[in-house]
């Protein structure tokens, strides 16, 4: 069983516990200026959309050449991103692009990606 | 409080009487049922996450060590889409140190609250400072009027670290065992996830611009270079432009640091933040009511 990623979640852990622990245990260190806040807030929602837009449009072949994708994930995707918004039901979301994507790939609607 | 920044704030603790209305038996029951919510939805996202990690490629051990250690659900999902799109290590840690850089600010609201708890408790804490707990804790403490470290623990440990944990180990084993995921749409899950959760955070103009600017910015830079190239480019350049978007037409909701932000980054389903009784004083990780949001 590979133990690999265990370092890895220990350096996350080492960027992130700072983080919570700095205002807690030595108050007044926790300032930084607001701009840098600004720019924080906003990471969130890029680093999730990238990672998602990427994940269905992108398909790398054998030798890792990039390729753009288009595929019935884009409308499981769109999916679970209107009920979410809709619905603020992120599981719900969920359940219905799995559906989508099970039922199209099913029936031959949909072939699975590569 | 007169002071109205939840940030700049004196870290004076609250005293009774300046904000608590509530028994603290009749809080804690409130805060448990809270809990239970908040556990329910931990469940079925660290199965989600246990599931996601799984057909990365993680092993138990290795999935499992994240809930432990890094102990981040939105960080842990990114992680999965790093570590499955090849990203080099030091690219995972700096996008994690983005991604959970808004844990500064619940430490810094919770510090006036928790100032008279032993250091080493206060370390152990901080290692359970999630949107969850910042904001159940938060909103427990000001029922109250003061600190209630039992009630830290219970929004801590009972609502999100033990159930998160379990269903980690419950969703990597089952994965293990499904044969074909993709021919059941369980590879649709991870990228679903990860737009789910970042309609959660578009709390402003700002926000949707970042989003649109991000994705955008990943597909072309993952087309020219390699996707985990892709995601970086994205991550970094769409806050960038969205910083762009003036803060007066920004329509800005949930500051960061706030528990309606905390709201937003908990586990989508529950709703954390607490009503807001008209009269009531701004306290520690309240958004200021004049629109100045309130940060250094």
């Amino acid at each position: 069983m590979s133990t690999d990623l265990i370092l890895l979640a220990v350096l996350m852990f080492a960027v992130t516990y700072p983080t919570r622990a700095v205002g807690l245990l030595t108050p007044g260190m926790q300032r930084l200026p607001r701009r840098a806040f600004d720019y924080l807030q906003l990471v969130g929602p890029a680093v999730l959309s990238a990672i998602a837009a990427v994940n269905v449009m992108v398909v790398t072949d054998d030798a890792g050449t990039p390729s753009f994708h288009v595929g019935i994930e884009w409308l499981a995707v769109l999916v679970c991103l209107g009920i979410t918004a809709w619905r603020k039901n992120l599981l719900l979301g969920l359940i219905a692009a799995v559906a989508l994507v099970a039922v199209a790939r099913a029936t031959g609607l949909a072939a699975i990606p590569a | 409080m007169s002071d109205p920044d939840p940030i700049q704030m004196d870290p004076a603790a609250p005293t009774a009487g300046e904000a608590g209305t509530e028994s603290l038996a009749a809080s804690r029951r409130r805060l448990l049922m809270e809990a239970l919510g908040i556990a329910v939805s931990a469940v079925g996202f660290g199965f989600v996450y246990g599931l996601s990690a799984r057909q990365a490629g993680f092993s138990p051990i290795e999935a499992v060590a994240m809930s432990t250690i890094v102990f981040a659900g939105a960080a842990q999902f990114a992680a999965v889409g790093y570590v499955a799109s090849g990203l080099p290590w030091p690219g995972v840690v700096l996008l994690t140190a983005l991604l959970n850089a808004r844990h500064l600010l619940y430490s810094a609201a919770l510090a006036p609250w928790l100032r008279d708890v032993p250091f080493w408790r206060r370390a152990v804490m901080a290692h359970l400072l999630t949107d969850e707990a910042f904001a159940l804790s938060v909103g427990h403490f000001r029922r109250v009027g003061r600190t209630d470290e039992r009630g830290y623990w219970i929004a801590a440990i009972a609502s999100t670290f033990i159930p998160w944990n379990l269903a980690t180990l419950a969703g990597v084993l089952l994965g293990a065992q499904i044969p074909d995921p993709a021919r059941f749409g369980i590879d649709i899950i991870f990228p679903a996830a990860m737009i789910g959760l970042a309609v959660g955070l578009v709390t402003g103009r700002r926000e949707l611009v970042a989003a649109i600017v991000g994705a955008g910015v990943g597909v072309v830079v993952a087309l020219v270079t390699s996707p985990s190239i892709g995601i970086v480019a994205g991550g970094i350049v769409g806050p960038a432009v969205g910083l762009l978007v003036p803060a007066a037409i920004a329509h800005e909701v949930a500051p960061l640091g706030t528990p309606a932000s905390a709201d937003r980054y908990a586990m989508p389903g529950t709703r954390l933040a607490q009503p807001k009784e008209p009269g009531e004083p701004v306290d520690a990780g309240d958004p200021p009511d004049d629109g100045d949001r309130g940060l250094p």
